[in-house]
This record gives C-alpha cells, sequence and structure tokens, in this order.
C-alpha cells in the first residue's frame, strides 16, 4: 500500500513538473511576452522597458527563469494582479467559494440521479427506460452547456418567472432562501453533463458486476433480491466510482466556466472570462495553473482512496 | 438451395459489421442527419435571397415565418436562415478540419510511444496525461487570447486540445498489436520500423480510430461553439453556429428565437456525430464496449 502512494505520488509530481512547464511556455507565447501589458502603454519608453525587463529577471536564461517562476508558485508567491495589484492567490481563493458552491451542489445532484439511472438501467437492460435513459444521456452529452443554460433562463425566468436569470443573490437581500433560489439554475446546468456521465459509468460498471459468478452463487444459495443488489452488487459497482469523480473533475471545472458565464455566478471561470478580457495575464495563468493543480490532486486523491477501498488495485 | 444452407454463407467482414451498422437505427438516422446537414450548409445558401452579412436595419427582429424571413431576422437584420447555413459550413468544416489534425498527431504520438515504449513512450504518454490536467475550456481560452482569432487559428487550437484521447486509444492499440505475429513477420522481412509502424499496426487498429475520429467530430465542434459563445472563436460577421448565439442572451425577452435555431443545429450536429461514432464502435467492433 505505501509503495503504491509512493509510486503515484512520484507520478502526480512529474505530473506537476511537466504541466507548469506547459504553462510557463504558454505565458511566454504571449506577444511581447510577460511584459506585453506595460508595452502597450504608451508612456514606456524602450528603456523603462529594458529596466523592467531587468527588474523581474527577464533578461536571464529561459530555464533559469522557470526554475525560479516555479520555485515561487510553490511557495504562494503566484505574481499580482494587473488589474489592482492584489496577489494572485487571493483574488483566486476569493472567487473560489462561489464556484466551489455551484460545483458540490452540482455533484451531489448529478451523484444521486446518475447512479440512480444507471443502476436501474443495468438491472432492467434494454427496458424502455434504459433505452431512454441512454438516448437521453447521450443528448445531454451533446447540448452546448450555455444553450442549455439559455433554454432555463428563457423558461424559468422570462416565461414562469420562477427563477432568477442570474447572479448569486439579490442585492441587499443575503437570506440562505434567497441563495438557494439563485443556485438552482446554474446548479442544474452544470449537473446535466454530469448526471449524464455518471449514470452512463454507473450502467456499465453495475452490468459488470451482476454478471459475475458471486452473485450467481448469492442467488442460488436463496438470497432476496434486494440482499443481494444491496450488499453484494452495489457495494462493489459502487467502488469503480471514485475514479469517476476523479476523472470528472476537468469537465466540472470548464461546465462551471460555462455556467458562471451564463449566469453571471462571480466564480472562478466568471474571474477567468474577465481577466482574459483585461488581458490580466497573471490571474489568468493563475486559474490555469490553479485549475490544472486541482485536477491532478484530484485524481491523485481518487486512486489513493481507490486503493484503499479495493485491495486489488494495490498490487496491479 | 436450401435455406439452411443459405445461411451459412460468410459473410466478408465489410458486409458483417454493415449489417450491424444497420441495426443501430440511431446511428442511421445520425448519418442522416449529417447528410442534412452538410449538404444544406453546402447549396442551401444558393437557394436563399439574401445574403448572411447583408443588413437592413427595417427590418430587424423580424420573427420567424413572418414574410420573406423563414427563421427570422436577427438585431441587424440579417436573415437567420441564412445565417445559419452560413455558420454550418464554418462549424461543421472546423468540426472535420480539426479532426483530421487531432488525429494526424494522436496517431503519430500514440504510433510511436507504443511501438517504442520505454523512455519514449513514457515520455510522450505523461505529455498526455499532463495536457489533460488541464480543463479544455480553460487552456482554449487562454491560447484564443493569446493568438489572432479567426477559422484557420480556431482550428488548430481546438486541435491542439483534442489530440490526445487519440494518442492514448492508439498507443494501447499499437502497443499490444506489435507483439503479434504479423508485426513481428514484418520486421524479419527486414521492414523499417515507420513502415511496420504505420503500414502494419495503425491501419491494424483502424476501427478505434474511426470511431475516435467521429467523436471527436462531435467533441471539436461542441468547442467551436463554446469559443465563439465566449466571443473567442470565429469573429463577427462572418457566421458560425456558436458566434450566432453570441449575442442571443441579450435578447432572449424579445427575440428567443435568435437563441433556438443555432442551439438545436449544434445540439443535432453533436448528437448525430455521437450516435454515428457509437454505432460505428458497435458496427466495426461488437468486443469494444467502453462506456
Amino acid at each position: 500500500m505505501a509503495r503504491y502512494v509512493v509510486n503515484r505520488l512520484a507520478q502526480a509530481i512529474m505530473l506537476l513538473v511537466i504541466v507548469s512547464a506547459i504553462g510557463f511556455a504558454i505565458l511566454h507565447l504571449a506577444p511581447g511576452g510577460p511584459l506585453s501589458q506595460f508595452a502597450a502603454s504608451a508612456q514606456m519608453t524602450q528603456e523603462d522597458l529594458d529596466r523592467v525587463t531587468k527588474q523581474l529577471g527577464l533578461d536571464r536564461s529561459l530555464p533559469i527563469q522557470y526554475l525560479d517562476w516555479f520555485g515561487r508558485m510553490l511557495k504562494g508567491d503566484w505574481g499580482k494582479s494587473y488589474r489592482d495589484g492584489e496577489p494572485v492567490l487571493s483574488v483566486i481563493s476569493s472567487h473560489l467559494g462561489a464556484t466551489l458552491e455551484l460545483m458540490a451542489t452540482a455533484t451531489i445532484i448529478a451523484v444521486l440521479l446518475g447512479c440512480w439511472i444507471g443502476i436501474l438501467g443495468a438491472l432492467r437492460r434494454y427496458s424502455p427506460f434504459d433505452m431512454l435513459a441512454t438516448v437521453g444521456a447521450m443528448i445531454a452529452l451533446s447540448i452546448p452547456t450555455f444553450w442549455f443554460g439559455l433554454v432555463i433562463i428563457y423558461v424559468f425566468s422570462v416565461t414562469l418567472g420562477w427563477l432568477p436569470s442570474g447572479n448569486r443573490q439579490t442585492i441587499g437581500d443575503g437570506s440562505f432562501l434567497d441563495l438557494l433560489h439563485h443556485l438552482i439554475a446554474p446548479a442544474l446546468v452544470l449537473a446535466l453533463v454530469e448526471t449524464a456521465m455518471w449514470g452512463r459509468f454507473m450502467r456499465s460498471s453495475m452490468l459488470e458486476v451482476i454478471n459475475q459468478d458471486y452473485i450467481r452463487t448469492a442467488r442460488a444459495k436463496g438470497m432476496s433480491e434486494w440482499r443481494i443488489l444491496t450488499v453484494h452488487a452495489l457495494r462493489n459497482a459502487l467502488l469503480p466510482m471514485i475514479t469517476v469523480a476523479g476523472l470528472q473533475l476537468p469537465t466540472l471545472l470548464g461546465g462551471a466556466l460555462v455556467a458562471e458565464t451564463v449566469f453571471t455566478w462571480p466564480g472562478m471561470g466568471r474571474l477567468f472570462l474577465d481577466s482574459i478580457g483585461y488581458r490580466d495575464y497573471p490571474v489568468v495563468m493563475g486559474i490555469l495553473m490553479f485549475s490544472a493543480t486541482m485536477v491532478l490532486i484530484g485524481s491523485l486523491l481518487a486512486d489513493i482512496l481507490y486503493a484503499v477501498v479495493d485491495p486489488r488495485i494495490r498490487v496491479g | 438451395m436450401t435455406a439452411a444452407t443459405l445461411s451459412t454463407v460468410q459473410l466478408s467482414p465489410g458486409q458483417a459489421a454493415w449489417r450491424r451498422f444497420r441495426r443501430h437505427r440511431l446511428a442511421l438516422v445520425g448519418a442522416v442527419i449529417i447528410l442534412v446537414l452538410v449538404l444544406g450548409s453546402a447549396f442551401g445558401p444558393y437557394l436563399l435571397p439574401f445574403d448572411d452579412t447583408y443588413i437592413d436595419i427595417m427590418k430587424r427582429f423580424a420573427p420567424p415565418l413572418s414574410g420573406a424571413h423563414i427563421l427570422g431576422t436577427d438585431e441587424l437584420g440579417r436573415d437567420v436562415l441564412a445565417r445559419l447555413m452560413m455558420g454550418g459550413r464554418v462549424s461543421l468544416s472546423i468540426g472535420i478540419v480539426a479532426m483530421v489534425i487531432a488525429m494526424v498527431v494522436g496517431i503519430a504520438v500514440g504510433a510511436f510511444a507504443g511501438f517504442y515504449g520505454g523512455v519514449v513512450g513514457a515520455v510522450l504518454m505523461r505529455l498526455v496525461d499532463a495536457v489533460l490536467c488541464f480543463p479544455t475550456i480553460f487552456l482554449l481560452l487562454v491560447l484564443a487570447a493569446l493568438i489572432e482569432p479567426g477559422f484557420v487559428t480556431t482550428t488548430v487550437l481546438i486541435a491542439a486540445t483534442a489530440w490526445m484521447w487519440v494518442a492514448r486509444v492508439v498507443e494501447a492499440q499499437v502497443r499490444s498489436l506489435r507483439e503479434r505475429e504479423f508485426a513481428v513477420a514484418a520486421l524479419a522481412f527486414g521492414s523499417s520500423n515507420l513502415r511496420i509502424m504505420f503500414r502494419e499496426l495503425v491501419p491494424n487498429a483502424i476501427a478505434p480510430i474511426v470511431v475516435a475520429a467521429t467523436l471527436n467530430v462531435a467533441k471539436a465542434i461542441l468547442l467551436e461553439s463554446y469559443l465563439s459563445y465566449l466571443g473567442y472563436g470565429i469573429q463577427p460577421p462572418a457566421a458560425s453556429w456558436g458566434n450566432m448565439l453570441n449575442n442571443a442572451q441579450i435578447y432572449l425577452t424579445s427575440a428567443p428565437w435568435l437563441a433556438i435555431a443555432p442551439g438545436l443545429a449544434i445540439t443535432l450536429a453533436v448528437t448525430s456525430f455521437n450516435f454515428l461514432g457509437d454505432g460505428l464502435r458497435d458496427a466495426l467492433d461488437p468486443r469494444m464496449n467502453i462506456p
């Protein structure tokens, strides 16, 4: 077990190095490099630019710059926002809560609904319900999230007037019910794709398990179907879902960005788009690296957790 | 000849695959819809009396089926159907061209990694893993914001964020195929490594590659719509299904038809390609059943 964890950890660290190298390369790909913001301003003379270049250490060789940048990232110094001079990490963390709230709600909806659909579909394979769920999942995976958001806004906000069309709360009202009211639509929109994914994975995992010999044995022993389902099948079928949770993180983060844009939700995705608009590269790069690191840590944790609950994995 | 002997007639693999594909009704429907969308986008504009970029401010916000504009007009009085068709040309072309680029890169990386294995394979596949750590939309937006937007750049960027899955599929296939007799025989013949990779191994992995290609088109169309909707893809006045939705949210209350037509077109196209890919997977390799 310890060996598996150490192995997996080493892999993750290597990945982090490659990920950061890609991030660093993108930063230097920007027209004008990291200095583009200063270069765009008319008051800057070439002399000033040269001075800033020297100050920021941009005249050193790229590998040295990378090591320096990576070292500062590790220490938590992610640079300062061009917009207001705030440290990048504190800008991100002030928007992270809203995003996590959205992602957590959508995940809870998706896990409950998706697992239910997947289990039922597997138990009644090729039934009308299963067919409908399979086709529905395919369509859900094909609908552009932002367009689904627009449809929801049109139906539930414009036509019916049941839900607010955006923002996290009514100004001047921050009650729990008000927050919940604003959360429903974006969470549902984000949950759509997630539910489809969870449903599909759950269905195939369940199908795999219920065709195993030990299920037949349990049935032969005269065990009740309900007990077979809950004690024997479900426990084993749910295990691989831990990995799904890890795999889903990139989709979830991307979906959150889109949902936040449509519903003007003040989260990290919205901040990311705004920062791109302002050419606020430190924040843009910060969020890019932050989300990649989140994905990396997420899949690492999922793998380790899976190995903890399923001893078969540790050997492989 | 009796019925019993008839049923033992051997089908060629192609015929067998076609039979299995025909049974997948949704895939057939998908193929037909794709054909209609492609033909409609290619030839439709010639049948319409309106130009997709012609601005007629007096006739702005005409609802669908009112007068000559079948799908109505947008905020500048441009014909929505004409824009939908021209947008279809752009969106479908990006989907297909981006797929081709992603396939070329993915197959090359996957074939090299799978064939050589060892350090080369490990380095290439770790690169794949690393790029997959970035949520696609984030990576796409950063790159798009740094580069001048347009048809070519949008296509290349989408391909740049989509080749990794292909590489994974091809790597796994090539890695297992290279141990097989025909590959060893080719080696014994004195074939070059490149020849074995691309003339022996990759063609034998054609089934999963075709499936991956089809699903890749769906993904690329979807990514184009995201990018253009957010304003970093195809730039107006040129139309794409994504950028037609760009302003739709502002006019959602007064002119909801602006949002409906392009959104349905994207959903229809992406769903069709996904079903087609599903059907091809069942048809080409019944054993392969990845969710």
